[in-house]
């Protein structure tokens, strides 16, 4: 029997680099995922420090615009594209097989190819500060401020080969998670029984297949406008910058809903374990999330009302926009529902939770003001917008990853975080957060412009400046809690057992950390949190009956590859020489032509993976 | 102390330390506050923001009042009982999808009207043309025959219907106390209305990421009565005055019309100022009445003989990205040139 498939993740990892090398475990790469998305958010983190240095004081002169463009740039593409949206898929990879009663996602392999490509993407985004070429146009990338003519130097094709690699990497995944979601569930998991979180994620996927293809047909005029002198986006020639505009937005309106429906998945396990409740209306829920997912790609002209669209279109996307607010009131107050009549336990999870509750209403509330385009014409492109943006993606998606990360934790990884640590991580987040980011409504509505890296002394927003600056610092200093509650715990943690909360799913009915193959023997569902059932039984009292004791089955289990590594690796190259040399090009042309037919003919050398025997 | 006294302390010193903050900002000149509006564009959308604004305040209250009451009223208790598995209610969860709808809806209907009523063009307006340069602005009146840069003087109490367009990437032009915003699009002429109700100087600034030095590129709406605004248009309309001859300024113009610089470069290539022969160039703005603006270099330095001294010395050194180039002006020549552009009026 190989070793590699009865390893668990956590344990020895040091001396064992190859094995996560060329892991297709979906935990194992959720724990990449996680670790390698958390490096991407203290690094962009770190960017918008040194941002709110620059912006203390008015007139400063201390980061020059140059670096003050590209660390705005950096500071959004990297949150958006490698912290957020992929610290999603941490939960994402580890948490859905283990939600639906699977021993692992539909292509493991394709799952490893995702993460590589990922971490390849993110590197060749970031390979711009080494040459202190960073891309500078904004994470918008609005044409023509993109051509080369306005724009020379490799400053954006960074930009837009690393976005491109993302986006593959992307979709990959959500194939993946499509046809896992649809096609893995336990027997007797009905669609409507999936846990909110597993819904949410299927709809988010549906958003990320639908979304990426107008953003990669807008990057590749981008692309063979800058390399091959194409006019797309050339107003002298008929091209039309607004294009770009176009579909940029219909990728990034959804986008928004990529970055906040998961984590308002993770919020809706959150609550009902330590509420002691059923997820109040879930059916409601589940409904609720499908319908943002369809309005999103109906709102994308409220990011233009300033371009002058006409007041026809500006009324009908204002009035779409307006909609999205009716399923997001509706998921909120469910949420408080299920609080309602509840047992509430206060642990760090919940704390986070609520904090999602309480900062993501204030945010959609802000959004509404400016779904309202006269509203809107004072508000956009202003601090204002700065603040509601990070009330939805930080007070939303941040705060209820982090009730994820509290959550899940001991799941991963056997052992308990520190729950006092935990709550002062939680208020000094909630109130750095608060000093930072509420300053920058007063702000933008006295006038100041987003994306600025300097402003007049005499125009009243010194103090805000100043205030939101000492924000950023607290939040900052809230993560140094989080990262000492993780070495602290690490090694003296108190081990979690596998159903430390008294959880309702299916992921705490298993040993924590689980084992490579999650179920010994693949469970039966009977109904909505099938694991809770199980243990206390319905409002009359009836159990499912009680699983079969695991049979000494064998168990198919994926070997691991080393190719979507390599092929990972090879398109790097490849994406370099765009930056270097055609001889460059060619030569990671060929690689990653290799390697993808290696990757494609693995299995005929090899058409099953080992048999594993569970020990229990 | 209870807990609740030391509590409702906090609050009061929350409360009072807020006020104090808010009434100390009450002190401080804020020339770009939105909620200050000027004039009837901008009452308009306050019009509008208002009542958003309270609905969205007491939504809030009700649903933070809501989350707060049920955390403290439903904390596990010990020895509490496994609480009733309820999963949902039909009729509270319609309830609360149709409020919602009918809140919209009133938020809906203004805001249309509104929409169609910023789009209108009003009569009797002043039609001027703002063109977005990487990083200042280039301000026409055609009707009037002037051309001036990033300073717009207005009559107070007549509409002014602004015709924006770029030469290069995307810009925004806003004046918070005046309109909302209206991008400048490459290709596209896009319009606003402003107009004043009262005399003064209406800050503003680009509102749209257009590179390097975007934060420099502000502009300015200075409102004068409608005889002030008549005499001034007057006097921009007249070509430069030549200033008598020996004196600084003369030597100024000569080095303006006639000086070869680094590179060979002439300050006629790039500017134009009405009665000199050959000084036609449209790169930079137009310096026939100079003199007369209050400030330079996209609204960012005040018209100041210190300034100027800097700016001829370096000029992307005193405003990060600016396309003139370092002359090597002796700083005789600068004196020179100070004293003819100061005498621009």
């Amino acid at each position: 029997m190989a070793t590699h498939a009865s390893f668990m993740p956590g344990v020895k990892v040091q001396n064992r680099v190859w094995t996560w090398l060329t892991t297709v475990d979906h935990k194992r790469i959720g724990i990449l995922y996680g670790t390698t998305s958390f490096v991407f958010f203290l690094l962009a983190g770190l960017e918008s420090l040194l941002m709110r240095v620059q912006l203390a004081r008015p007139d400063s002169t201390l980061i020059g615009p140059q670096a003050y463009n590209e660390l705005f740039t950096m500071h959004g593409t990297t949150m958006i594209f490698l912290a957020v949206m992929p610290l999603s898929t941490a939960f994402i990879n580890f948490a859905v097989p283990l939600l639906i009663g699977a021993r692992d996602v539909a292509f493991p392999r394709l799952n490893a190819l995702s993460y590589w490509l990922f971490l390849a993407g993110g590197l060749l985004l970031n390979f711009g500060w080494l040459l202190g070429t960073a891309p500078d146009a904004g994470w918008f990338g609005y044409a023509n401020l993109t051509s080369r003519q306005f724009s020379p130097g490799p400053h954006l094709d960074f930009w837009i080969l690393a976005i491109q690699m993302l986006g593959v990497s992307s979709i990959l995944g959500a194939l993946n998670f499509v046809v896992t979601i649809i096609n893995m569930r336990a027997p007797g998991m009905q669609l409507l029984w999936m846990p909110v979180f597993v819904w949410m994620v299927l709809v988010t996927q549906f958003l990320v297949l639908l979304a990426f293809p107008p953003l990669t047909v807008g990057m590749i005029f981008l692309m063979f406008d800058r390399f091959f002198g194409t006019l797309f986006f050339s107003p002298a020639a008929g091209g039309d910058p607004l294009l770009w505009q176009h579909l940029f937005w219909i990728f990034a309106h959804p986008e928004v809903y990529i970055l906040i429906l998961p984590p308002m998945g993770i919020i809706s396990e959150v609550i009902p374990t330590f509420a002691a409740k059923p997820l109040f209306g879930a059916p409601m829920m589940i409904y609720a999330g499908i319908a943002i997912g369809f309005l999103s790609f109906g709102v994308w002209s409220h990011h233009m009302f300033a371009v002058g669209l006409g007041p026809a279109a500006d009324s009908a996307f204002s009035m779409i926009t307006m909609l999205i607010a009716i399923p997001t009131g509706v998921k909120i107050l469910n949420w408080i529902m299920t609080l309602w009549g509840g047992r509430i336990r206060f642990r760090a999870p919940l704390y986070f939770a609520l904090g999602f509750i309480g900062m993501f209403t204030m945010g959609g509330l802000s959004g509404v003001m400016h779904a309202s385009p006269p509203v809107d014409l004072q508000q956009t492109d202003s601090y204002f917008v700065v603040a509601h943006l990070h009330y939805v993606l930080f007070g939303g998606s941040v705060f209820a990853l982090f009730a994820g990360a509290y959550y899940w934790w001991p799941k991963v990884f056997g052992r308990m975080l520190d729950e006092r640590l935990g709550r002062i991580h939680f208020w000094l987040t909630l109130i750095g957060f608060n000093v930072a980011f509420f300053p920058m409504h007063i702000l933008g509505l006295l006038g100041m412009p987003r994306r600025v890296y300097t402003y007049a002394p005499d125009l009243g927003w010194n103090l805000w400046n100043l205030l939101a600056t000492i924000g950023a610092f607290l939040i900052g200093a809230s993560l140094l809690v989080f990262l000492a509650n993780v070495v602290k715990t690490t090694r003296t943690g108190t081990p979690a057992g596998g159903d430390p909360w008294d959880g309702r799913t299916l992921e705490w009915s298993i040993s924590s950390p689980p084992p490579a193959w999650n179920f010994s023997r693949i469970p039966t569902v009977h109904g909505r949190d099938e694991f809770w059932l199980r243990k206390h039984g319905d409002h009359d009292g009836r159990r499912p009956p009680d699983p079969v004791p695991a049979a000494p089955a064998p168990i198919h289990m994926p070997p691991p590859s080393y190719w979507p590594i390599l092929v990972a690796a090879s398109l790097l190259v490849m994406m370099v020489g765009f930056l270097l040399t055609i001889g460059q090009v060619a030569i990671g042309g060929l690689l990653t032509l290799l390697s993808i037919y290696g990757f494609a003919l693995e299995y005929h050398h090899k058409p099953y993976g080992d048999e594993v025997r569970p020990s229990s | 102390m209870t807990g609740r006294t030391k509590r409702r302390l906090g609050m009061i010193v929350v409360a009072g330390a807020l006020l104090l903050l808010l009434s100390g900002c009450a002190r401080v000149q804020m020339p770009q506050d939105t909620f200050n509006a000027a004039g009837p564009e901008a009452h308009k959308i306050n019009a509008l923001f208002w009542p958003v604004f309270w609905i969205a305040v007491v939504v809030f209250v009700l649903v933070e009042g809501l989350l707060v009451f049920a955390l403290g009223r439903f904390r596990r208790r010990p020895g509490a009982p496994v609480p009733k598995q309820v999963h949902g209610n039909t009729r509270l969860e319609i309830t609360w999808t149709i409020i919602p709808a009918l809140l919209l809806l009133g938020v809906a209907v203004p805001t249309v009207g509104t929409i169609f009523s910023l789009a209108r063009r009003p009569p009797g307006s002043l039609n001027i043309t703002a063109t977005g340069h990487q990083w200042w602005w280039q301000v026409e009146y055609p009707s009037l025959n002037v051309t001036t840069a990033n300073e717009i003087h207005i009559p107070v109490g007549q509409p002014v219907y602004v015709t924006v367009k770029s030469v290069d990437v995307i810009h925004s032009f806003w004046i918070p106390r005046l309109a909302g915003k209206q991008d400048l699009e490459p290709g596209h002429t896009n319009h606003l209305t402003i107009e004043a109700s009262e005399v003064g100087t209406f800050l503003g600034q680009c509102a749209e990421y257009c590179g390097f030095s975007h934060a420099n590129m502000r502009l300015r709406v200075m409102a004068q009565s409608p005889a002030d605004f008549e005499a001034w248009a007057a006097n921009q309309a007249k070509p430069a005055e030549t200033p008598a001859d020996g004196t600084a300024a003369a030597a100024g113009m000569d080095l303006f019309q006639n000086g070869r610089f680094a590179n060979g470069l002439q300050c006629t290539g790039c500017h134009t100022i009405d009665g000199i022969q050959g000084a036609a160039g449209i790169l930079g703005p137009n310096l026939t009445h100079f003199g007369d603006r209050t400030t330079f270099g996209g609204a960012t330095f005040a018209n100041t003989s210190d300034n100027l001294d800097g700016w001829l010395h370096d000029p992307p050194g005193l405003k990060p990205g600016a396309d003139m180039p370092n002359l090597g002006l002796t700083q005789e020549q600068i004196d020179d040139l100070i004293a003819y552009l100061e005498g621009l009026k």
